[in-house]
């Protein structure tokens, strides 16, 4: 059995990454070059990490499932990156990124790894701007900064809504870079199937060529999963449609612990669910809620008007509209963090007052921001005493030029002009706070596997604040797991190459083949969608939003028998030896519906109210999230014992030293 | 609705393709043209035959995956989205649709209605990119000021999804917009200067390597870009390339 040891190093807060970089052990660089490191995913992290390693020598071979490493689901992410640059000198600091952080993260996240986030997060700013990453300017030529849900500072960094895309392509450019010197070797429509495990140590991994089905040994020194996040259980989320758990479920199967699986991130800002049809969800980024203001009516029969269109939102009074997120947090207003911000939309929609046909809608109203904008356009245009529709037409240029493309990706979906009438947003799944526990190196419990980006449990604590994501994907690939990885790998300079024709090779071939073959004869009738959404209905409804007991042990029951009714009546058409997106799905949903369990078996455990996690029985009298620090200020790491309900639970206590403990208040 | 699709069934490059019938009914305004695939595909399983292969992922018209010829189309008839974004109210009950994978000879099919793009992949390995190393050590961001209207004008280039819905609009299958926002990019920031001129001639060199056509400015790729890139790339990269020439 595996162990916790967090490693992390000893010393003041603000030195322990500096003197743990001193300490650490450096591979020489001739030594570098029989060195071989595996990358599997090519997003912020595993492009970042994939570049970074073979600038230092490494030879690096990366995998992805998309047909280019450009298209990983890091470029869907919208509003921006943070930095504690202080450049608008409104008093932002280290200190103050790991103290929002922290708290934003409920308090469960490490307490020395978010330092370090917040730490290296400048340098982040300064790499991505010398790659050439057009970031957002002021006309003095500076770099512009806005302001994010769960803070009081401007400290986030962004190129209009599409922040995510010129990371992405920023860290695909350095790759190309170095797949051009041959130092990355990089396997596109390919998927990780297994990880192979040589005396305890990751030695490899199974992949498989998605387009001509061959199955592929690959060796290593080291594997790193960067393979992202598990949203995806929920069926509806808005994950890209391939995002899966496949990676990470394969090296918790072998022996990486698996933490805080239901700390799952619902996003306030997304387009409502619309019908049965619906394949995903898509976000609206979180910074509209810099200049949206959200509503719903004050009156029943306002909501009931509404929904049958007999009453246009922009003509229901001021006084007839409830701000339900200034009312209850007038410090924070429109800028609570996500998790406070989607449990009160869900309040309200619950008390009845949603305001589309199925009743799961909130209104996010640009219209006094475009007033605003526009009066101050006008003076500055000399006009001082424009029409109303002379203030209109400025400030909607003021907010098509901050958020344009976000408003037509809304128009084109919902078919409504947000400049005219206000959007409807809901709160669907995102991101996944839990993942692959890793120490203090961002390794796993498997020596040699590390895991960064989403697919670790992070650096995010129980929820995670806007525009950190971004942070960490980088921060972890560009200038932490380069330095730790070298620490481990100094003891593997006179190893050699690793051979493929070994038994450990052979095994865990042999076990893709056959769960392969199984999946392709089963001759069921179902379809693997049909399971997909069966088992996203049971994740929203019972390990969602809100979970309670009751809930929880049912999904647990559900889920293992909807397992044994997928592995019976399954039907995957097509043949193993040829791009076959139903075959890539049902190897996908067979490790969902295990994930799914121990999903609900952590959300069970955790008897607390906790960031994205919300159990009912723990709750104040106001509605807000109870924690307990006295019995859950722990990581749970659950190790894997054959069956998701018999993993066994490891604890890994978080000290909080430098930060005290305090309930969250937004008020 | 009630609508009849026609669409490309071809095993893999090396078997000969063919336009197969289907027709579809029940379809929501909606629903988003992938949705409606998802559906007749969820179909196809039920009888046990095989579904329509189609590259998708984001399904949030970001990600550059989807790449469908849409009624002769790349993206079909909407303007500035991609294919994931179309949705069926843009078609009306009772149409027939053509449905085929984008083409040009330097994107062969891989199977049914996916092609292989990888050639994009490979102009930007050729130069795409500016020569900093990832260490961290480079100078403070705002060291260098970037004028306004450069950056933002870097960003539209750089906003480019590399779909190849501009190699499949043109008559030559050129890959000019493409190439030419990726180079336009850098050529407007300062941090890009140091490299331009090999980066500009290694780019255009694998461009034409790679067997896509020549640009004779009809700018149908401009119309059919769900991203709006502007032929100015296309103006800017040519004078990119005759300064590299005669340096």
């Amino acid at each position: 059995m595996a162990t916790l040891e967090s490693r992390i190093p000893q010393g003041p807060l603000a030195d322990k990454w500096t003197n743990h970089k001193n300490h650490i052990n450096l591979v020489n660089p001739a030594n570098k070059r029989n060195i071989d490191v595996i990358v599997v995913g090519t997003g912020l992290a595993g492009g970042s990490a994939a570049a970074t390693l073979a600038e230092l020598g490494y030879n690096v071979k990366t995998f992805c499932y998309q047909d280019s490493p450009r298209r990983a689901h890091s470029i869907a992410a919208q509003g921006g990156i943070n930095a504690a640059k202080n450049y608008q000198g409104d008093g932002d600091s280290t200190y103050r990124l790991f103290y929002d952080t922290v708290k934003g993260g409920d308090y469960r996240a490490r307490e020395a790894n978010v330092y370090r986030l917040s730490e290296v997060s400048a340098n982040i700013i300064d790499q991505c701007v010398a790659q050439g990453v057009p970031f957002a300017r002021e006309y003095g030529g500076l770099l512009d900064n806005r302001s994010f849900g769960g803070v009081l500072v401007s400290r986030t960094f962004y190129a209009k809504g599409q922040t995510g895309q010129q990371l992405l392509l920023g860290a695909y450019a350095a790759m190309n870079r170095q797949i051009n010197r041959g130092k990355i070797e990089s396997f596109n429509r390919h998927e990780m199937l297994d990880i192979v495990i040589v005396d305890g140590k990751a030695r490899g991994i199974i992949a498989r060529n998605m387009v001509t089905g061959e199955i592929e040994r690959h060796s290593a020194h080291a594997v790193v999963v960067a393979s992202g996040g598990y949203g995806n259980v929920f069926f509806l989320s808005t994950n890209a449609m391939g995002s899966n758990v496949t990676a990470s479920w394969k090296i918790h199967k072998k022996g990486a612990y698996f933490a805080n699986p239901c700390f799952t991130q619902i996003h306030p800002t997304c387009i409502p669910v619309s019908g049965d049809h619906q394949s995903k969800l898509t976000l609206m980024s979180e910074s509209l809620r810099n200049d949206g203001r959200i509503w719903v009516p004050r009156k029943k029969e306002d909501v009931i008007a509404i929904r049958e269109g007999k009453l246009k939102p922009v003509d229901l009074a001021e006084e007839d509209r409830d701000y339900y997120l200034e009312r209850r947090y007038p410090s924070f207003g429109n800028l609570v963090p996500r998790d406070v911000a989607s449990r009160a939309a869900k309040e309200r929609c619950d008390a009845g007052f949603g305001v589309n046909a199925t009743g799961e809608a909130v209104f996010l109203d640009f219209s006094s921001a475009i007033m605003r904008y526009g009066r101050e356009q006008a003076a500055i245009h000399g006009n001082h005493n424009p029409s109303d529709k002379e203030v209109r037409e400025l400030g909607e240029k003021v907010v098509e030029n901050k958020y344009g493309n976000l408003f037509q990706m809304y128009e084109k979906i919902v078919d409504e002009n947000p400049y005219k009438t206000p959007m409807k947003i809901y709160p669907a799944v995102h991101y996944t706070m839990g993942g692959i526990w890793v120490d203090y190196n961002l390794m796993t419990t498997i020596e040699g596997c590390y895991a960064i980006g989403e697919a670790n449990f992070s650096d995010h604590g129980a929820n995670r604040l806007g525009a950190s994501a971004l942070m960490q994907g980088l921060a972890d690939g560009y200038f932490v797991l380069p330095y730790t990885i070298g620490d481990y790998l100094s003891k593997d300079i006179r190893t050699g190459k690793i051979p493929t024709d070994t038994p450990e090779f052979d095994e865990a071939e042999k076990n893709v083949r056959n769960q392969i073959d199984a999946l392709i004869n089963n001759n069921g009738t179902n379809s693997v969608d049909h399971y997909h959404k069966k088992l996203g209905k049971i994740m929203w409804d019972k390990c969602g939003m809100a979970r309670n007991e009751q809930g929880l042990k049912e999904a647990l029951e559900e889920i293992k028998a909807l397992r044994e009714d997928f592995y019976k009546n399954v039907r995957v058409t097509g043949s193993a030896e040829s791009k076959n997106s139903e075959l890539e799905k049902a190897l996908r949903v067979a490790d969902f519906l295990e994930l799914g369990e121990l999903f609900a078996k952590d959300a069970l455990h955790r008897n607390e109210s906790c960031g994205g996690h919300f159990r009912e029985e723990y709750q104040t009298e106001e509605g807000e999230a109870l924690r307990d620090d006295e019995n859950f200020k722990y990581v749970a790491a659950w190790e894997y014992k054959g069956d998701p309900r018999e993993a066994v639970l490891h604890k890994e206590d978080l000290e909080y030293k430098n930060i005290e403990l305090k309930t969250r208040s937004y008020k | 609705m009630n609508l009849t699709l026609k669409i490309w069934r071809q095993k893999d490059a090396n078997t000969k393709g063919k336009i197969v019938d289907y027709p579809i009914s029940d379809v929501s305004p909606d629903m988003s043209f992938l949705e409606m695939l998802d559906v007749l595909n969820e179909q196809l399983v039920a009888k046990g035959e095989e579904p329509v292969e189609f590259d998708h992922d984001c399904r949030e018209g970001i990600c550059g995956t989807c790449s469908l010829q849409i009624n002769g189309e790349p993206h079909g008839p909407d303007r500035g989205v991609t294919t994931c974004q179309l949705h069926m109210r843009m078609f009306k009950d009772g149409d027939t649709i053509f449905i085929e994978p984008f083409r040009a000879n330097a994107f062969p099919v891989v199977k049914d209605l996916i092609v292989d793009r990888s050639a994009f992949d490979r102009i930007q390995q050729a130069g795409g990119y500016i020569s900093v190393n990832t260490s961290g050590n480079t100078i403070d961001a705002n060291s260098i000021p970037v004028n306004k209207h450069d950056a933002d004008k870097s960003f539209d280039a750089a906003t480019c999804i590399g779909c190849g819905a501009c190699v499949a609009a043109c008559k030559n299958a050129s890959a000019m917009l493409f190439t030419s926002a990726k180079v336009s990019q850098f050529a407007l920031l300062p941090q890009g200067q140091v490299e331009a001129t090999d980066r500009v001639m290694n780019m255009v060199r694998q461009m034409d390597l790679e067997g896509f056509g020549n640009c004779t400015n009809t700018g149908a790729c401009e119309i059919e870009c769900p991203k709006g890139i502007s032929l100015e790339n296309i103006a800017r990269m040519n004078r990119e390339y005759l300064k590299a020439s005669v340096k």
